[in-house]
């Protein structure tokens, strides 16, 4: 008899139990709503941190469960922050713009308030016209619906093109890189009609909610992201246990193999990377009205190479692994690079944290790479008393297609 | 009667007088005297009748005259008023020179003399004169100068003594020179016209910015209203007609308004004035302020004011078409001569095609000097990643280290020359330490699991860049190149290469030769092909495939130190320079082919002239270039997945 699915995945339950309980205490020691033991950018930290740990279970489900290692997928969380940041940045602007024109004499026109708005938004690029891209950036829904569309609709183009002609392992992972680079370059111009270098910016503010302050604004992001990560990870944890969680894993082990089983490898991937794409999305427009602004610089590749490192650390292969990864990492480097570590005095040279950290941070991934293949969720493997072979990295076959040693654990 | 013959004596002694003076003073003497009044008053609006009878007198003193002039060594003697020129003797005392004898006449006291000082706009319009005496003066190089301030700002009247002086040249690159400017003066100040269309047609083979310059002025065009047709006799480029030819109604009536030709036309925002203006008890003419955020209603509300006269008449469309049919547009010729504009019409077309043509062959340059870098910078990548497999997300940043190892290596020899020839080795034994150091530390573990091999070099660039950042700070550090490699190869004035483009073309050239003799001809290359084709049957014959893969990377690694310099020498040393390499380097490698270095070489060209080429369409634009080019490798790869020299059979490997 087949057991239920939270029977089979215990771990859910208790990953599901620990965030409700973290949610209650934060919104109790919060400003807004609590003690005020916690302050509202500290708040504000803790609701990204949990919109940045969906992202990682989304770049789990892609390259611990699949293998593509995508570093493309913080490309499509800035888009998400675009697309929900349009709709910010129309929409307060328009208030803005509706409330200094009603003491004008003569009631404004509906083309005159479009024109002032979009000299407020585009004006620091030097332009006055709204480009074509914003043409639903008056509609909350279009634009809700776009942040999981446009991610999905790039996702599903590039993953067309790139698994058709059959480009796997570390030429996909360029690939990927390619496109990141392509897109923040594209966005960093002035005429991209996204306000180039400047970004969107003040996404802070929400518009018709100026009554809330930010300190209850932010506990109630806290939720939504919580809320998001909670049902992201529900629905990984769901799809993973499946059998199409076993036709993915077979294709990360073996693609060749799984082809000739009749399954269609290109569909599964495409299905897998489009989905993974869309959750990026919705984190990005849960992330970005905390941020408060949302630049080019935020899609660089080097920021989903973060995302791939946090998720190593975490380790791979595992949702909780990828959640944890993404809330130590970053809760650190916060820490490290805000000047709260203390400085280490070696007496001819002080290391001062918020330039070594980065160097630590890539030293320590080296290290888990070589050391810890399995990160920082191997050590539940130690508590429940798991171990593996020890095999120096070997394979475990006689050729490349064989299973390899952190595989076989699984 | 006799009163009438003293009267006329009187007369004549009183004009012959001077005339008696300038005699016993000598003629240019007496034309100086004669202008005395502007040449003291010295006004830049009055010089010229002063200049141009020194200039035309035709005496042979008058160059010297106007040297002494524009040199302001002319001096006035306050007893009588004569000019002279002065040369100091000692702080009070000057020597008088008497122009047309040139001898010395006289010393006098500074006290008595008055020092003639011509401004600098008179000293400009002095030293125009002084061109034509220039143009044949015995000395080349005064001649040159001459010519070079006749190129710079020519002038109707020296065209006549420009030809006069070009038979009597002797120096054969003068003469040409100035044969060349007297084409181009005759282009602009001939008086006849079939002399100028000769000349337009003569130099419309030339590529020189001059031509150019002589030809503009001769097709600009004004756009003129006329009312009813436009007069005969104009030289007409062509009519235009409004809502036409690019040409809109709204430019159309605007031109017709600011002319003051039609009544302004009303903007929206004059309606919004003018309502405002008139708002009585919340109507305006009757239509309800809260109403007028519908324009039809505004339009309504503003027609009725009119009506009333207490706004100006709004117009219809049906008026404004009215007012532009009464009048027509036309652009007219700035040169009266149809013949002439013709000629240099066609001339700039011709000129244009040459220049186009040049300037492919300027973007071909260009292109092979990009794709020359990105080989470079990939030629490295195509060793480890090519040749071994390996991938190293870290040689961006040996690129960088290669940069900064010149960088220092200039801190410490200041001689450019000797530096770059120490810096180039030093860079490559710096890397290739790097690279045997990675190679040993981490890469070895990770061979056959290449993703695992991309993430750990992705630590080890992240470390390396902040690493970077701490030692040399944020901002950019200069590599300069030698004075040698300074300035550039000019074709003509289109085409030209700056000598470090060609540096580096021939150092990737040697870089490819040199990988070809390592991979081919030795034994260490042998070895390499070994031990990547088959690692345990490599070793089965004795080969040790940890030692070769050691030394594959370090050489990999090396050749990107020595990239790192070339790259450094035109770009500024920053802790990203790498960063911003590596993935076109990847993409070079992998459309190329990888294991290949004709396919890198290939690969490097097709980027290269992609990205120029689509700079070149767009070229406001770098960032767009790269990302179109992304794209297109993107697509490209759809089609070629292996790259454009694609291994096959058993060299494929997989």
């Amino acid at each position: 008899m087949r057991k239920s699915f939270l029977a089979q995945n215990p771990s859910v339950l208790i990953f599901l139990g620990i965030l409700g309980m973290f949610t209650l205490a934060v919104t109790v020691a919060s400003e807004g709503l609590g003690l005020g033991l916690i302050s509202t950018s500290f708040v504000k930290t803790l609701g990204k941190t949990l919109v940045l740990a969906l992202i990682a279970v989304a770049m789990d489900l892609v390259w611990g469960y699949a293998g593509i290692l995508s570093l493309g997928h913080f490309a499509f969380f800035g888009l998400g922050g675009y697309m929900i940041g349009m709709w910010l940045m129309y929409e307060r602007t328009r208030q803005i713009v509706v409330d200094s024109m009603a003491n004008a004499p003569i009631p404004p026109t509906d083309q005159e308030i479009v024109d002032a708005i979009g000299t407020q938004i585009f004006g620091v690029v030097g332009s006055s016209e709204f480009p074509a891209i914003w043409t639903f950036a008056d509609s909350l829904i279009i634009q809700l619906v776009l942040i999981v569309a446009i991610p999905g609709v790039l996702a599903l183009v590039f993953g067309w093109l790139a698994f058709r002609s059959r480009v796997t392992g570390v030429y996909l992972s360029i690939l990927t890189q390619a496109m990141t680079l392509a897109l923040s370059l594209y966005l960093f111009q002035n005429d991209s009609g996204l306000r180039g270098n400047n970004g969107l910016s003040g996404l802070q503010n929400i518009p018709h909610l100026d009554h809330v302050p930010q300190s209850v604004l932010s506990v109630w992001f806290l939720w939504a992201s919580a809320l998001a990560l909670a049902l992201g990870y529900l629905f990984s944890a769901w799809i993973v246990s499946g059998k199409f969680g076993s036709v993915i894993r077979g294709i990360r082990d073996n693609e060749a193999r799984v082809r000739f089983l009749g399954y269609s490898v290109e569909g599964y991937k495409l299905l897998l990377f489009t989905t993974t794409a869309m959750m990026s999305g919705i984190a990005g427009a849960l992330y970005y009205p905390q941020a408060g602004i949302v630049n080019p610089a935020e899609i660089a590749p080097i920021a989903s190479i973060y995302l791939a490192v946090w998720v190593a650390i975490g380790g791979r292969g595992r949702l909780y692994g990828a959640v944890i990864g993404a809330i130590f990492v970053s809760l650190v480097s916060t820490w490290f690079t805000g000047g709260q570590a203390p400085d280490v005095n070696l007496g001819f040279y002080t290391i001062s944290w918020v330039d070594w950290w980065t160097i630590l941070l890539g030293l320590s991934f080296v290290a888990v790479t070589l050391f810890a293949p399995k990160g920082m969720g191997g050590l539940f493997d130690l508590w429940a008393g798991r171990r593996a072979p020890e095999r120096h990295g070997a394979d475990l076959g006689p050729d490349q297609g064989a299973l390899r040693e952190k595989e076989a654990n699984e | 009667m006799l009163k009438r013959v003293i009267f006329g004596l009187i007369a004549a002694l009183a004009f012959a007088m001077p005339m008696f003076a300038q005699d016993a003073a000598g003629p240019m003497q007496g034309i100086l005297q004669q202008h005395a009044k502007i040449i003291v008053k010295s006004s830049r609006k009055t010089i010229a009748p002063a200049i141009d009878a020194v200039a035309g007198s035709g005496l042979p003193q008058a160059q010297s005259v106007l040297e002494a002039w524009q040199a302001k060594d002319m001096w006035q003697r306050e007893s009588d008023g004569l000019f002279f020129k002065a040369e100091k003797i000692d702080s009070k005392t000057y020597r008088l020179i008497d122009f047309d004898s040139g001898d010395a006449v006289a010393e006098a006291d500074k006290r008595d003399l008055k020092q003639i000082k011509p401004n600098s706009g008179i000293r400009a319009l002095i030293g125009t004169a002084l061109v034509k005496f220039q143009l044949n003066d015995p000395d080349p190089a005064r001649r040159a100068d001459a010519l070079a301030s006749l190129e710079r700002d020519a002038d109707k009247t020296l065209l006549e003594p420009l030809r006069a002086s070009i038979a009597s040249e002797k120096d054969p690159e003068l003469q040409a020179r100035k044969r060349r400017l007297e084409r181009l003066l005759t282009i602009s100040y001939d008086p006849e016209e079939a002399a100028r269309i000769a000349a337009i047609e003569e130099m419309s083979s030339d590529l020189g910015v001059d031509v150019r310059a002589a030809l503009n002025p001769l097709v600009a065009t004004t756009l003129k209203i006329f009312p009813g047709d436009p007069p005969d006799g104009l030289n007409v480029v062509r009519i235009l007609r409004p809502g036409k030819d690019d040409f809109s109604r709204d430019s159309a009536y605007t031109l017709l308004s600011d002319a003051g030709l039609a009544p302004e036309r009303i903007t929206s925002d004059a309606i919004r004035t003018a309502l405002a203006e008139n708002i009585e008890d919340g109507r305006v003419a009757g239509v309800p302020v809260h109403q007028l955020s519908d324009p039809a209603k505004r339009v309504e509300a503003y027609t009725a004011l009119a009506a009333e006269g207490r706004a100006a008449p709004y117009l219809t469309e049906a008026e404004i078409d009215e007012a532009l049919s009464t009048h027509s547009f036309a652009e007219i010729y700035a040169e009266p001569s149809p013949a002439v504009t013709n000629a240099a019409v066609a001339a700039l077309g011709r000129i244009a095609t040459r220049v186009g043509m040049n300037q492919t062959l300027d973007l071909v340059l260009d292109a092979l000097s990009l794709a020359s870098i990105y080989f470079l910078a990939a030629i490295g990548l195509a060793i480890t990643f090519g040749v071994m497999g390996v991938i190293n997300m870290a040689h961006g940043e040996f690129i960088m280290m290669g940069a900064y190892t010149g960088y220092v290596v200039q801190q410490m020899i200041p001689n450019h020359t000797v530096s770059i020839i120490v810096a180039i080795p030093l860079a490559f034994a710096v890397t290739f330490g790097a690279g045997v150091a990675l190679e040993r530390l981490v890469i070895r573990w990770l061979y056959n699991r290449p993703l695992e091999t991309l993430l750990a070099t992705f630590g080890i660039s992240i470390a390396l860049q902040q690493l970077a950042k701490n030692i040399f700070g944020t901002q950019a550090r200069p590599l300069t190149s030698p004075d040698w490699l300074g300035g550039a190869w000019v074709l003509n004035d289109v085409v030209s290469i700056s000598y470090i483009r060609i540096a580096i073309f021939g150092l990737a050239l040697l870089f490819l030769m040199l990988f070809l003799f390592i991979m081919k001809r030795t034994r260490l290359g042998l070895e390499t092909r070994a031990v990547t084709q088959n690692p345990g049957m490599a070793g089965a014959m004795g080969i040790n495939p940890g030692r070769v893969n050691m030394l594959t990377f370090g050489l990999g690694s090396g050749i990107a130190g020595i990239a790192g310099v070339a790259i450094g020498l035109f770009a500024k040393v920053t802790s990203e320079l790498g960063q911003d390499y590596i993935v076109q380097s990847f993409m070079t490698v992998v459309v190329g082919g990888v294991g290949n270095i004709w396919g890198t070489l290939l690969g490097a060209g097709l980027i290269g002239s992609l990205q120029k080429g689509i700079e070149w369409l767009n070229p406001s634009n770098t960032l767009a270039a790269q990302t179109y080019m992304i794209i297109f490798i993107i697509i490209f790869i759809q089609f070629r997945p292996r790259g454009i020299i694609a291994l096959k059979g058993r060299a494929a490997g997989d």
